[in-house]
């Protein structure tokens, strides 16, 4: 095995005898994924806008019921899913497509042949997602959660996933070179379980119903598993991929790396019952999901040894560049929230936890301080390199950073000690078994936590337009690049770090 | 790794498990559940039985543990969700009331929410099993509805509901939910067809101007059919109402 390391350690480094034909290669790659990419990025930063309103308002909502409660259209149920939506399917998927597909073809080094399709799919996604939003709000929302958008977008969907996914296959059918990294396998993985999940639950949920809790059952496997299987390999993918490549070193270990993608692959599909635990399934469907979520340690574990060890020692680097910024912060969330998620999940904890706002600060730590970070700090990597030009202003990077950062803070304290204390104050008995706090009191109780949650969405909502304005300008700039001033693949110092 | 197919089996491999593990298993188990009555009787005997399993007696004197089966000629649960009901649902689904409200009654010993007054007994499986769509919800913004039937009902129920629908301000001072009014129709009094008119105290913020009544539409009326509906008010053989 150690000749295979070897090899594969040197394989890995970018840097190592990386001569200039190396970097043509990459070059014309990147060339090839130009447009799909930027189509990808566009619409995820468009969406991410509108995720972001739809979030503020439900935000407000929340403590403050009055607001916009005149028409069904924006009724809190429906806003607050079309959020959900807009995030999941709108930005996260269009920004997977993109540095998945990306991250793919670079590793593969494999130029995307026949991107036109792309194109199409792209633009289909992005319909269907749209009209599946404004069916939320008008009225054709499942309530079923993670799929709420009416099932008449559904094949749609299906056919442009399909359409899109298959050129991450391609690349790696078509790949050259012996060594497989394992931001690979992250992404190869992840392209094959979206698809299975979303199929199964959208037949056992919707088109023709499973009995009884089966559905919930079903619904759970496969929500958690859209973090578990579909963002959080992608999310670790671009990491795996990003650390090395910036700080210009090897990742620390082959070995962890290998025992964190199975143990990963193993344990994160049975997390999802956890979601149900006290609820009307078998308890041993429960346990199953309680040892899953334990499990989870283990490639939580693995994954931050192994990229700490990797970053040990280059906190300077890490702070300079844009990319390891948020990249970090990001995976230090991931190994945060994935221990929180494993003590959630057991019993005595979830009791508490189960159906109050922990569990919702707990799904923004997923979803926004590990992966959505993540994704920013690699379209600060990657869009410079597909349109050879440098992010226009280093202040908005901050202003992003920072209020995104400050922003996701406050809300996760808010959320995890507000729900917290709603969870134990909704238990509380007498000595009789009376409930300690009525029902109102304790709804009360949790008002001022709500209320923080909604100045934390206006300063995320502050970063998103800091973050939205670099985009629109870099991309809109009008001065000549580097491109036409001479030989584009020897650029100077990057922002991004390397190349 | 450089092995494609294996990688792939292996990922293959992970998925498969856990579908199997989860999805499919819970589908055998509880996929023929069917409706019961309040007790089982043995199978052979007809004598009723405490819990699902009966043991029978084998020819050669050792015994075995087979299902009971329901007692004849005494009503099933839960029953079939029927007409205005069954529409109302669909409102409460497109509302989306369900981020709000769990429909599941957590045991006794786990939670509190039968000291709450939320269910008589802690909801099982069963109590599902002819729902077209499942709706337990995993948030308690509001109180789970698993059986709101059973708290509210009947006309002082409906009045109950339907003013809290228009504004949940004069049911629960300081509620966090929402106002619904955009199911109920402003009119001036008197007008036809008659309806149900909803009960607001004078003099609140959300009364309707002299002169005018404020009464359900289609929709408003279905969703509080509905909410009556739901009442969790039998046994089943694994699940008892307490003494
Ligand atoms: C934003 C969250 C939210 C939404 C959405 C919501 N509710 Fe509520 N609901 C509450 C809260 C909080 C209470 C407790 C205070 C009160 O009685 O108003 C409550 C109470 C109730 C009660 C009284 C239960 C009891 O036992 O006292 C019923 C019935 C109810 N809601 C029905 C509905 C229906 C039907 C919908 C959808 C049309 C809905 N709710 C949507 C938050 C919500």
């Amino acid at each position: 095995m150690s000749a295979l390391s070897t090899a594969f350690t040197k394989a890995l480094n970018p840097y190592k005898g990386r001569g200039e034909s190396e970097q043509i290669q990459l070059a014309v790659i990147d060339r090839s994924m130009r447009g799909p990419a930027l189509l990808f990025l566009i619409s995820a930063v468009l969406w991410l806008l509108a995720g972001t309103v739809f979030a503020l308002m439900a935000a407000i909502k929340s403590h403050t019921p009055e607001f916009m409660a005149e028409s069904a259209f924006w009724t809190f149920g429906r806003v607050r899913s079309a959020h959900l939506n807009a995030m999941i399917y709108g930005w996260s998927n269009n920004v997977i497509f993109a540095v998945g597909l990306w991250l793919m073809a670079r590793l593969c080094r494999a130029p995307i042949r026949h991107g036109g399709l792309l194109y199409a799919a792209g633009v289909f996604w992005n319909i269907a997602v749209t009209v599946g939003i404004y069916g939320i709000l008008a009225g054709d929302m499942t309530s079923v959660e993670w799929i709420e958008m009416p099932p008449n977008v559904v094949p749609l969907l299906t056919l442009s996933y399909a359409l899109i996914a298959v050129w991450g296959i391609v690349s790696f059918r078509y790949r050259r070179g012996e060594h497989v990294y394992v931001s690979q396998w992250y992404i190869l993985g992840a392209l094959f379980w979206f698809p299975w999940l979303y199929f199964v639950s959208q037949t056992m949920i919707i088109f023709a119903p499973a009995r009884g809790v089966i559905q919930p059952i079903t619904n759970w496997w496969f929500a958690h598993n859209v973090l578990g299987l579909w963002m959080t390999p992608m999310g670790l993918a671009a990491a795996y991929y990003l650390i090395p490549k910036v700080l210009g070193k090897p990742i620390h270990s082959y070995y962890l790396s290998i025992l964190g993608f199975w143990s990963l692959a193993l344990f994160y599909n049975w997390a999802g019952v956890h979601h149900l635990i006290g609820g009307p399934i078998p308890v041993w469907l429960q346990t199953a999901g309680i040892v899953g979520s334990v499990m989870m340690v283990i490639p939580v574990i693995v994954t931050a040894v192994n990229h700490h060890l990797t970053v040990v020692g280059e906190h300077s680097a890490v702070w300079k560049s844009p990319t390891l910024r948020f990249v970090v912060f990001g995976a230090m969330s991931y190994t945060l929230v994935s221990l929180i998620g494993s003590t959630m999940s057991l019993r005595d904890v979830n009791e508490i936890t189960h159906f109050t706002h922990f569990t919702v600060g707990h799904a923004h730590h997923g979803v926004y301080a590990f992966f959505t970070m993540i994704m920013f700090g690699a379209i600060y990597f990657m869009l410079p390199r597909l349109i050879y030009r440098e992010w226009p202003s280093a202040t908005l990077i901050r202003i992003h950073f920072w209020c995104c950062a400050i922003g996701i803070g406050v809300m996760l304290v808010g959320l995890h000690v507000g729900g917290w204390i709603q969870g134990m104050q909704l238990n509380a008995v007498t000595e009789d078994g009376v409930p300690v706090y009525t029902f109102l009191e304790v709804m009360q109780n949790t008002r001022p936590w709500l209320m923080s949650r909604s100045f934390s969405g206006i300063l995320l909502t502050i970063g998103h337009l800091a973050f939205a304005i670099n985009f629109a300008w870099i991309l809109l700039r009008v001065q000549p690049g580097p491109e036409a001033s001479g030989p584009t693949l020897l650029q100077g110092e990057s922002v991004g770090g390397g190349k | 790794m450089k092995n494609l197919p294996l990688l792939f089996l292996g990922i293959f491999f992970c998925i498969a498990f856990s579908w199997t593990g989860i999805v499919l298993s819970s589908h055998v188990q509880l996929g023929a559940l069917e409706p019961a009555t309040e007790q089982y009787v043995n199978p052979n005997t007809g004598d009723a039985i405490t819990g699902v399993m009966a043991s029978v007696e084998k020819e050669d004197g050792s015994s075995i543990q087979v299902e009971g089966v329901p007692a004849p000629g005494e009503t099933l649960h839960p029953q079939a969700p029927v007409g205005l009901a069954q529409q109302g649902k669909q409102v409460y689904i497109s509302l989306g009331c369900m981020y709000c409200h769990s429909q599941q009654v957590r045991h006794e010993g786990f939670g509190n929410d039968i000291a709450r007054n939320w269910g008589l007994r802690g909801s099982v499986a069963r109590d599902y099993v002819l729902q077209d769509r499942v709706l337990l919800g995993t948030m308690r913004t509001g109180p789970d509805l698993a059986a709101v039937g059973n708290r509210l009902f009947d006309a002082a129920g409906r009045d109950w509901h339907h003013s809290h629908l228009w504004d949940p301000t004069i049911t629960s001072p300081g509620s966090l939910m929402p106002s619904f009014r955009f199911l109920y129709e402003v009119r001036p009094v008197g007008s036809k067809p008659d309806k149900l008119v909803v009960n607001i105290p004078n003099g609140h913020p959300s009364a309707p101007p002299p002169g005018y009544e404020v009464v359900p539409t289609a929709e408003g009326e279905a969703l509080v059919e509905y909410l009556l509906s739901l009442r969790v008010d039998y046994s089943l053989p694994e699940a008892q109402l307490p003494e």
